[in-house]
């Protein structure tokens, strides 16, 4: 049955496969968000705990989608896996070393003898949902400004800077996109601690946070805007292959494929009107506006990237070294196999969702936290 | 590994110096043993342990005795500890493959990358779900659908170890595939025998009963600690009884799968049996060596002795390897220089046709590259007739073709000494609990308590025979590690190689710290 796909409608599709899997993963990244609040938001222990023990329950949710998405991407786009983990090495890097030392964060920092006091697990956690996040922006940005690599005959990638990908994050454009995802996911964040915390001092400031966070994303947010509609992009001939600049190729893209518009803005409202839900209307729900929102919002991004003849990992030092979902692309039979394997994708979202709604049924409050299983608590 | 890159000479690559080239290597295969050991430490212990919890929390529904919740929650709460910093030093694993073996991500990438992508979807995600359950569902979810929880986590984390064992059987014995000149990459053809292949089946048996193994030892060994400190000895005992059930099953299963994982070597890859038993010369009744002092010295197709001492028991390997006593088991020089006499094309010769493959693949892509398609035509032809023995067309001398031989030795033999003593250990505990004094057995307790840290000595072992005895291949036959690496300078490599080292270090010290603490507040908590 999918086996009698063209190759092309499997590249099509695992392109939207792994961007709606990258989408959820910006969605669950509320978790990091939640991380950066215990600094700016929590006046107290007993708050910060909350937070901490809030986000402490869904942060391997999303590690494991961000773990998911490397997945995906290595066996779907290996050209894509070994071309940019490999070249812009450093970005990669240093996103990694973030998400360690998160790992670790919520199940040693309340633990007697942890060697590094719960200061330094902290620090860490702020530091995955601030320069994690930024980095992680950097490098899907580069989607839109390019990289300097080249590739040989082989496809073996050669960087062209000794700094391996760093250099990313000095571009406006990218750097903006990584601040907007930052605050992005402190307004998410901020939601899910309304929605699931029962405290009302905290609840009343996460409620600020929401639109306090929104004001400084909106700078951000602006300039990839700006970006998008006035810069050149890298379009693919579709017969011969070839790499070109062509003027306001991301705004081209956005007319051409409206349903891309439709995703951007619609889910740039849904955020905003999950913002004002909360922060002003005083609802619960704003979380799920967020999270749709921010999941159209990516959706859009990573189709403008790699939709409509577009080159979705770019090489501004050998523009035909540049990546599309064609060239980068596993064979016809490996996305044949894994797209079977994706069949199973929806059961993993239902039994997720199921234990999300079990788990989450009742608020977290202090009497959860000091109660007879204060000991399991972050 | 001089003349390696002639793979890409006819290409635009920057050129970079030779030296560095090497060192780069060197350093991120240092730093995939780190990573890996590291992970290593945790991920065997999360395996087992999961399902000795599941066992505790049945016992527990089904008796309605809140001790055994206590004991389970104690057992948890060190389980835990340990899971964390097993995902922290997992993460960069998969990664890895991307950051520091480039090469490698794309030439198989398109078999490599499925298990992973499979991993993530069938087994990350029950982990991930029900983990927060077992933790934090207590008073959130019923008693039942608490325990399935716990089954899942259990269930979840040994199917994590199903794909990406299967990836590793695939680079031990790649099977499945095919080269596509065009792409400069090998393809998938056939998924289930990547998936089925009888070494992802031995890797997974061997791998998972002996993660069973460690975490009975783990939890026997804390427990006797108990006993010895004369604190929580009934549930130290409880804990010991379910425990050693679990480990003594484990111990036969690993000596069991292990001997069908020898078997299974010999058959495909004989020059890391070769190198597991130090044999140079192959022989008919062939022998295992009880015990021995390797010869360092000695190389290849030299006269000197392979070992200083040895204690031999003949036949034992021709039977292990070939289930026939009498059988020719081929050495490290037969396989190296080749034996007419046997039939075995040596590294020597595979090396020739390898140079062949590896030129006329480089003639395709020029020819290609500059549209002469009848000469890229005859390229393909030769190439063809080749390319079984691509691999060995990067080596410069045939000798590199054998492992680092007294690594492989010691480990397997560490490895099979301590897989013959857990199961007297495990019996012994079974036998004085049975008697009803196993409090006073002080000796025991502390055999069982050291025993964990030689639990560790063997897990660690078997990887070593697995991956230094499979050297100098990325993927046997096919990709030399030295092929495999991305090209970024050394000194990228080496930085990264310390900060994994020191962080590791620092978050490994934190946890043992933590469970110590954990050990020294005990169950009552
Ligand atoms: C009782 C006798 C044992 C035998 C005959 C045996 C045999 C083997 C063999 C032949 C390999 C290499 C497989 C390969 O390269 O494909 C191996 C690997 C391994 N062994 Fe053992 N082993 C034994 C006991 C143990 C014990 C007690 C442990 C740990 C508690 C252990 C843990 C491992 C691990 C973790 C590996 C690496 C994974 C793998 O390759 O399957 N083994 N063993």
């Amino acid at each position: 049955m999918i086996g009698n796909l063209d190759h092309s409608i499997l590249q099509q599709l695992w392109w939207l496969i792994t961007s709606v899997v990258g989408s959820l993963f910006l969605f669950l990244t509320f978790v990091q968000g939640g991380q950066t609040l215990i600094f700016t938001t929590a006046s107290t222990e007993e708050e910060k705990s909350l937070i901490i023990n809030t986000m402490g329950r869904k942060w391997e949710l999303t590690f494991t989608t961000l773990v998911l998405f490397g997945g995906a991407l290595f066996a779907a786009f290996p050209l894509f896996y070994a071309t940019s983990f490999g070249g812009a090495y450093w970005v990669w890097m240093l996103i990694l070393f973030t998400f360690i030392v998160q790992a670790v964060s919520y199940e040693f920092r309340k633990k007697p003898d942890n060697v590094l006091g719960a200061r330094t697990y902290e620090i860490f956690m702020c530091i995955n949902g601030s320069v994690g996040l930024i980095l992680i922006g950097a490098a899907v940005g580069t989607f839109f400004t390019g990289s300097r690599f080249s590739l040989n005959l082989y496809n073996s990638v050669t960087w062209a800077t000794p700094y391996h990908g760093l250099e990313a994050a000095l571009n406006p454009f990218n750097l903006a996109l990584g601040l907007f995802l930052m605050f992005l996911a402190r307004i998410l964040g901020a939601m899910y601690i309304v929605n699931h915390v029962d405290h009302e001092n905290l609840v009343k400031r996460a409620r600020k946070a929401t639109w306090i966070n929104l004001l400084w994303a909106l700078p951000f947010l602006l300039t990839v805007l700006i970006g998008f509609v006035t810069m050149d992009g890298f379009a693919v001939d579709p017969a011969t292959g070839v790499v070109s600049m062509e003027k306001g190729k991301y705004l081209t893209n956005l007319l051409e494929m409206p349903v891309v518009l439709l995703l951007l803005l619609g889910g740039l409202g849904s955020v905003i009107y999950g913002v004002a839900a909360t922060g002003f209307l005083g609802k619960n729900s704003g979380i799920w506006f967020g999270g749709i929102g921010t999941v159209l919002v990516g959706l859009a991004i990573f189709s403008l990237a790699g939709y409509n003849n577009t080159a979705f990992y770019p090489s501004i030092t050998d523009l035909q070294s540049s990546l599309t979902i064609y060239n980068a692309s596993s064979s016809k039979y490996t996305l044949t196999v894994m797209s079977y394997v994706a069949l199973a994708v929806p059961f993993v979202l239902a039994y997720v969702a199921y234990v999300w709604k079990l788990m989450n049924a009742k608020k977290l409050d202090i009497a959860e936290l000091t109660g007879e299983d204060a000991n399991e608590m972050y | 590994m001089a003349g390696a890159r002639h793979f890409a000479a006819t290409t635009h690559k920057e050129d970079i110096v030779e030296d560095q080239l090497l060192t780069t290597v060197d350093w991120a295969r240092a730093q995939f043993a780190l990573t890996a050991m590291y992970h290593w430490i945790f991920v065997p212990l999360t395996l087992g342990l999961s399902f000795l919890i599941a066992f505790f929390e049945s016992i527990y529904v089904k008796t309605g005795n809140e001790e055994w919740k206590k004991l389970t929650k104690f057992w948890m709460t060190l389980f835990g500890i340990n899971f964390a910093i097993g995902v922290a030093t997992g993460i960069i694993l998969e990664f890895q493959f991307g950051t520091n073996w480039s090469n490698y991500s794309w030439m198989v990438g398109d078999i490599f990358g499925a298990p992973l992508a499979i991993e993530g979807i069938f087994a990350f995600f029950i982990e991930a779900t029900f983990f927060a359950v077992m933790f934090f569902g207590w008073h959130r979810v019923s008693k039942g659908f608490h325990l399935f929880s716990t089954w899942m986590v259990a269930i979840g984390s040994n199917l994590s170890a199903v794909w990406i064992l299967v990836a590793n059987g695939w680079m031990q014995f790649p099977i499945g595939m095919n080269f596509n000149p065009d792409t400069a990459r090998f393809e998938m053809q056939n998924f289930w025998e990547v998936a089925l292949s009888p070494v992802a089946v031995h890797k997974f048996t061997h791998t998972t009963s002996s993660a069973f193994l460690l975490a009975a030892l783990f939890v026997v060994g804390i427990s006797a600690l108990f006993l010895l400190q004369e604190r929580h000895q009934k549930m130290a005992k409880r804990s010991m009884v379910v425990a050693a059930v679990f480990g003594f099953i484990a111990s036969i299963f690993v000596a069991f799968t292990g001997d069908e994982a020898a078997f299974s070597v010999a058959q495909r890859q004989p020059m890391k049996l070769a190198a597991m038993e130090g044999l140079y010369v192959g022989q008919e009744k062939a022998p295992i060596i009880a015990m021995g002092i390797i010869n360092s010295s000695k190389k290849p197709g030299d006269d000197l002795p392979a070992f200083y001492q040895e204690v031999k028991i003949p036949g034992l390997l021709s039977l292990l390897a070939n289930r026939d006593p009498n059988s020719f088991v081929p050495g490290i020089n037969d396989l190296v220089f080749g034996n007419a006499e046997r039939n075995i094309i040596g590294a020597e010769q595979r090396m020739v046709t390898g140079k062949i493959a590896l030129a006329e693949l480089a003639r395709y892509k020029y020819a290609k590259d500059t549209g002469d398609d009848g000469e890229s035509a005859a390229a393909l032809a030769i190439f063809d007739q080749h390319k079984g023995d691509l691999g060995y067309g990067y080596l410069n001398n045939p000798a590199e073709a054998a492992p680092p031989v007294a690594t492989t030795f010691y480990s397997f033999h560490i490895m099979v000494v301590l897989g013959t003593l857990f199961p007297v250990i495990f019996l012994l505990v079974l036998y004085f609990a049975y008697k009803g004094t196993l409090e006073y057995q002080r000796w025991l307790n502390l055999a069982c308590f050291f025993s964990i840290f030689l639990g560790y000595v063997a897990q660690q072992a078997g990887w070593v025979v697995a991956e230094v005895g499979r050297q100098p291949w990325a993927i046997q036959g096919l990709l030399p590690v030295g092929m495999a690496s991305t090209n970024i300078a050394a000194s990228n490599v080496q930085t990264t190689f310390f900060m994994f080292l020191t962080l590791f270090t620092a978050l490994l010290i934190a946890e043992i710290r933590i469970i110590m603490k954990q050990i020294k507040i005990g169950p009552e908590a």
